[in-house]
């Protein structure tokens, strides 16, 4: 477990980190994210100490880490940075079986221990064991960084920004392993990073900092149920609400402008205005944009005199929604009203738009991305 | 022409291998001892930046000195010979060197000294696995430069008595005999670019396999 206790951080009168308290279970996979300079990476380092806090305690599993060697505590925490943090002049193996060396592990030892790691994230030993650094691609660095943090079995991993200068297929492939790999190891894994995707990807919880605070520590689910202020929902962003329906209201999803016309248009007209849009009804409103009523090609087909107006045959009461209502309710309201749409409209009756199945089957679809 | 001046340097044969062979020997017992200096005083002005503008300052201030000047200085200090000729070449030929070596070892990507630290390596550990080795390359070039800086120099030694080519070229001054200044001058030439291929080699040899790509 790490356990943060009332820390600060200040470089002459600046105060970097203003007293962060937080505790790392052991196993867990926290993810610490924010704009630059929230912090974020201050307190990644200060769990190896090459960072250390002005005032506070950082704990360890209970032992307080300022009375401990900084030598010995960083070579039993696994470290990975950005891809240019491998040893251009050393080989894979080299990098990888650094700590060991340092720790004074038997040459055999070693080896076997950089074709298990190889292996483990997924380069066949034989194959890139004598490589150097500069013969690999960017995912593969990084993996090799991951397989160097994790050489000594460490029970903490600090990752700051791993995966950041890396195209984003390979980063999403990176991702995935990580996620699987911390599945079977089960490390404490402290990961730094500004992107919320990966944030969510990956996290057991998140961390999120603002101008050296933790705004709020919970998990993906919780952050996304209920983010604790409008620079978290800010973070995480409109469309990542969309993820919770409930939380998605029908203002973001509504088309803003749906096909309408004047009452006293003839039905000819109507029809050609449903066909110049491609739909099959339209929304009768008056000059001011007040809703009247609807009307669909089904009513137009059953009145043969297509002169007559369309405020003689429209649809008076239909099902509205409100823009602050949830998509959920609009939902709920057509399947149980057995219609594929309904128009959004404020307290004045002001048309503001309309949500068609079509919109929230497109919504859904996201959601099972 | 050319074939008088062959003539003559067949003749001084005995004389120009002689005087080569104590040139290099002057010039490499310079660079050596400028080595044994530099490398580590560019390690201290790493280790302790605050020194640095000075240790520069100083080398560069001797370096803008006057050769010839500098010469006479040594005179009444170490009186003539080899001794004060090499400590002359010795110090022109600091300054590449502390350079390259400061520059090398602080010129070193942060990330992967970061990296180092974060992994538990002690100061002394990053500078022997870490640094030194990805420097070296740097240092190398230093190196170099200061060599074939030497081999010239040392053409001064003769006038104080240290011997090498320079002998040839000052004699052959004094006698107006432009082939006797050609029998020190075009040796001397000839060891410069050697010791330059041969450096060049070095330092090549020294890169880190992985940097080489």
């Amino acid at each position: 477990m790490i356990k943060f206790e009332n820390i600060t951080k200040k470089y002459g009168d600046t105060e970097v980190i203003k007293g962060v308290s937080m505790e790392i279970k052991d196993g867990e996979f926290v993810v610490l994210i924010g704009p630059s300079g929230c912090g974020k990476t201050t307190c990644l380092k200060m769990i190896n100490r090459l960072i250390e806090p002005s005032s506070g305690t950082i704990y360890i599993d209970g032992q307080d880490i300022s009375k401990m060697d900084p030598i010995e505590l960083r070579r039993n925490i696994g470290y990975v940075i950005q891809q240019i943090g491998l040893f251009p002049h050393m080989t894979v193996r080299q990098n990888i079986e650094l700590v060991p060396l340092l720790k004074k592990w038997p040459k055999e030892k070693r080896l076997k221990r950089v074709e298990e790691l190889l292996n483990l994230v997924g380069l066949p030993p034989e194959q890139y064991m004598n490589r150097f650094p500069s013969e690999l691609s960017g995912g593969q660095r990084q993996r090799v960084g991951v397989a160097r943090a994790l050489a000594s079995d460490p029970d903490i991993i600090l990752m700051d920004e791993p995966f950041s200068a890396i195209d984003p297929i390979a980063r999403t492939q990176l991702q995935d392993e990580l996620y699987e790999l911390q599945e079977k190891l089960k490390k404490t894994i402290v990961f730094v990073t500004h992107d919320i995707d990966e944030a969510l990807k990956l996290a057991d919880r998140i961390c999120i900092m603002r101008d050296g605070t933790v705004v709020q520590f919970d998990t993906p689910e919780e952050i996304l149920k209920n983010p604790a202020s409008e620079f978290v929902e800010n973070l995480i962003g409109k469309k990542r609400i969309w993820r919770k329906p409930e939380l998605v209201s029908v203002k973001d999803i509504m088309i803003t402008n749906p096909v309408k016309a004047l009452p006293s248009r003839t039905l000819a007209q109507a029809v050609e205005i449903m066909a110049e849009s491609g739909v099959d009804s339209v929304l009768v409103v008056d000059g001011k944009n007040r809703l009247l009523g609807i009307v669909t090609a089904e009513n137009i087909r059953k009145n043969k005199d297509r002169a007559k107006k369309l405020e003689e045959i429209y649809t008076r009461d239909l099902y509205t929604v409100r823009p602050e209502a949830s998509v959920v309710e609009a939902f709920r309201l057509m399947s149980q009203k057995k219609i594929g749409y309904v128009p959004v409209v404020d307290e004045d009756n002001v048309l503001q738009g309309l949500v068609t199945r079509s919109t929230l089957v497109n919504l859904l679809g996201e959601n099972l991305e | 022409m050319v074939s008088e001046y062959v003539d003559f340097i067949v003749q001084r044969m005995d004389d120009i291998l002689l005087f080569s062979a104590q040139h290099l020997q002057l010039s490499f017992t310079a660079i050596l001892i400028a080595i044994a200096i530099g490398v580590p005083l560019g390690i201290v002005m790493m280790m302790l930046p605050r020194i640095s503008p000075l240790i520069l300052g100083i080398s560069n201030a001797v370096q803008a000195m006057p050769s010839l000047a500098l010469m006479g200085f040594m005179v009444p200090l170490l009186g003539i010979g080899s001794t004060p000729s090499i400590v002359m070449v010795i110090v022109y030929a600091l300054l590449p060197i502390i350079k390259n070596t400061y520059t090398g070892l602080t010129g070193i990507d942060k990330a992967i000294i970061e990296a180092g630290t974060g992994m538990g390596m002690t100061e002394f550990q990053l500078m022997t696995m870490v640094r030194i080795p990805l420097a070296l390359p740097i240092i190398m070039a230093g190196i170099r430069i200061s060599a074939v800086m030497a081999v010239g120099y040392t053409t001064l030694a003769a006038l104080i008595g240290a011997g090498g080519l320079g002998q040839l070229i000052y004699r052959g001054i004094s006698m107006v005999n432009s082939k006797m200044i050609l029998a020190g001058a075009v040796p001397a030439m000839v060891l410069a670019l050697l010791i330059d291929r041969l450096f060049s080699f070095l330092e090549r040899l020294v890169t880190p396999k992985g940097i080489k790509l």
